[in-house]
């Protein structure tokens, strides 16, 4: 939505007004890496963190999510400073997962985690972190230590030192867990909840529930001691902290908002993600945050959070629903919806063409595919191109007249391809009905001599 | 430009409200409804926008004609603040700047569309009844379009005289670039042409 500004400036001089409280910047969205389109005029600030790279749209400095499909879809990574909001599949199965790959990443890379949970001990969420794939260089390092020192057989696939690679995503085996000696090395902070509620805390009432409150504190206290956001003059840190909440809104945090529809703290979650943003957009922190959208009753309380995360990704699986049988889907494990992508220092989002993405778990790879309509493929080749037919979408994966048909038609249609799609529910073929060529854009002949010759449009097909 | 002739005043609320939320302050903050347990009013926030703009008396030429841009007033009601709270600091701010300085005054509020959203409607209806001039952007009926990303409704309202005149209209579709967004009229984008 956009807001047009009626500009009635006046023509005096600069006055000296005094502001209560203002800042300097016109954003609050600090560039922090170098333009990507600019020359190397300039030592880039900050390009050497490790596990960080510039974004080529925006200059802002991105952070792997630990899938490279997903840093793909999300226009190249996690943009420092802002949040992700996971919407969690139904059984909570694969949200986890996302999860423990933006940690393993952290633990790659040598970033500091801050893991957050009301369910599970932070020490017990980073054991069962994945184990990384290694690449060849590696590989061959570790070959050589197996000939030099004789090591058995099954201590091959164990590193013996921390993986320094360059790259910026990696992949990672989820059947295999992080070698401990990773955990060892990197550093981390936990917050579990039963540990911190019990002690007391002498803080204001105010509309956000204890959890929430601890938590804050808590956040805003590493960064300062640690000196993410550069205001402790005795620190100063150049790395990035990965903040990872667990099942955010969960009754486990003390919040009703999954249980009733009209719950007294209603604004405590959302207050919570205000202030969460506050805080990240003035460090050096990505954060992930796994919330359980699909048990909140309230759906204006979703628009709402979702209106306050910057990046939302939503999982939906398919055990328990009909599409399990579906034949289209039986090589993937749900679909992937991409809801959000913020836009930051310019107007546009780095939206992609493809609206329907399915995801895959094999045991090395968790793999983004967009799913295309079965039927298509199969009868591409039974209806020649250049012909007009009736249109018609047969046991989709959307339902029966939603938006994406048109979407869908309009899309296909606008295709320089030359092939026709779908789908006629008569036996026989039809008989052609048009001359062959289908017209899919006005060219310059539209207004060669001042009066249009041919209508433009999809379906033009010309006398 | 306005920024460097010290004519453009900003509260930044992601900033501010990290400010507010973990140190405590000894006068009222504009956002200390977020201190606050109950649903708070804005009248902090209002004495926030009133000192901002008042003129200078110190002879020289006064600023004329202010503008108070607002983004966005939907937040407010995610972060506890009633929407008849809402609504009566869009009043006095426009009692004050409208009125009494002859400024101009821009709000931005998401419509929740199917999301039932009770609170953003009532704010919605009561800010639309107030206005003069409603800009409504929106995506097309037809879903996602990588040429016409959406389309913006021009209303011109005249709250005064309710049955006087009919309202005029307009209707553009646009497409929105890096740094700035194209307008065309329906049926006319580029691609299309």
């Amino acid at each position: 939505m956009a807001a047009v500004a009626t500009c009635g400036t006046g023509a005096g001089s600069a006055g000296s007004m005094a502001a209560a409280t203002s800042s300097s910047d016109v954003t609050s969205f600090q560039r922090k890496g170098p333009r990507a389109s600019g020359t190397d005029s300039g030592v880039p600030r900050l390009v050497s963190i490790a596990g960080t790279r510039p974004s080529v749209r925006n200059g802002q400095l991105l952070v792997s999510t630990g899938l490279p499909a997903l840093d793909q879809l999300l226009g190249g990574g996690l943009a420092v400073g802002t949040v992700l909001l996971i919407e969690e599949d139904k059984y909570n199965i694969y949200s986890p997962l996302l999860f423990k790959y933006f940690l393993a990443e952290g633990i790659i890379n040598g970033h500091t985690l801050l893991v957050a949970s009301a369910k599970e001990d932070p020490a017990d969420i980073l054991q069962e972190l994945p184990a990384p794939l290694l690449d060849d260089n590696c590989k061959k390092e570790l070959d050589e230590d197996v000939y030099n020192h004789k090591t058995p057989e099954s201590n091959i696939k164990m590193q013996v030192g921390p993986v320094s690679s360059s790259r910026f995503g990696h992949y990672y085996d989820a059947s295999k867990r992080i070698p401990q000696e990773l955990i060892e090395a990197s550093k981390w902070h936990g917050f579990f909840l039963p540990e911190k509620i019990s002690s007391t805390f002498k803080v204001e009432p105010c509309s956000l529930t204890h959890g929430y409150i601890k938590l804050l504190h808590f956040i805003q206290n590493i960064i300062y001691e640690e000196g993410f956001d550069g205001s402790n003059p005795q620190k100063k840190q150049k790395n990035i902290l990965r903040i990872g909440i667990q099942n955010l809104g969960s009754p486990l945090w003390g919040d009703d908002i999954c249980c009733t529809e009209n719950c007294d703290n209603s604004h405590s979650l959302t207050k919570f993600l205000y202030v969460l943003r506050g805080l990240l957009r003035t460090s050096l922190s990505a954060c992930i945050i796994t919330m359980p959208t699909h048990l909140i009753q309230n759906k204006a309380i979703i628009a709402r959070v979702t209106n306050l995360s910057d990046t939302v990704v939503g999982l939906e699986s398919f055990i328990g629903s009909e599409r399990e049988t579906n034949p289209l889907y039986k090589d993937y494990h749900g679909l992937i919806h991409i809801r959000q992508i913020p836009r930051l220092n310019n107007l546009i989002c780095d939206e992609s063409d493809v609206k329907d993405l399915a995801f895959k778990l094999k045991r090395k790879l968790f793999t983004i595919e967009w799913v295309q309509d079965n039927y298509l493929r199969q009868e591409r080749n039974i209806y020649p191109p250049g012909f007009s037919y009736l249109l018609k979408q047969k046991d989709s994966a959307w339902g029966e007249g939603s938006l994406q048909h048109s979407t869908f038609l309009m899309s296909f249609l606008a295709k320089a391809t030359a092939f026709a799609s779908r789908l006629v529910r008569h036996g026989e073929p039809l008989k052609q009905t048009g001359s062959g060529r289908i017209h899919q854009a006005a060219g310059p002949r539209l207004w060669h001599d001042g009066r249009r010759q041919e209508a433009p449009g999809f379906l033009g097909i010309p006398p | 430009m306005a920024r460097e002739r010290g004519q453009l005043v900003f509260l930044e609320g992601l900033k501010a409200s990290v400010d507010v939320f973990f140190h405590a302050h000894e006068e009222p903050h504009p956002l200390q409804f977020l201190r606050e347990a109950n649903a708070g009013n804005l009248q902090p926030l209002f004495e926030f926008v009133r000192e901002a703009l008042k003129p200078v008396e110190n002879g020289e030429a006064a600023w004329r004609c202010p503008v108070l841009l607002v983004d966005d007033l939907s937040l407010l009601l995610s972060l506890g603040v009633g929407a008849v709270a809402v609504l009566d600091f869009v009043h006095y701010c426009r009692a004050t700047v409208c009125w009494e300085l002859k400024g101009n005054m821009v709000v931005l509020v998401h419509d929740s569309g199917d999301a039932e959203d009770e609170e953003n409607d009532i704010l919605l209806n009561g800010l639309s009844h107030q206005s003069h001039l409603i800009l409504r952007t929106e995506g097309l009926a037809t879903g996602f379009c990588r040429d016409v990303h959406g389309q913006l409704r021009i209303l011109w309202r005249r709250p005064s005289q309710p049955t006087a005149q009919r309202d005029r209209s307009l209707t553009y579709q646009y497409k929105i670039q890096d740094k700035s967004v194209s307008f065309f009229a329906k049926g006319m984008s580029p691609a299309v042409l």
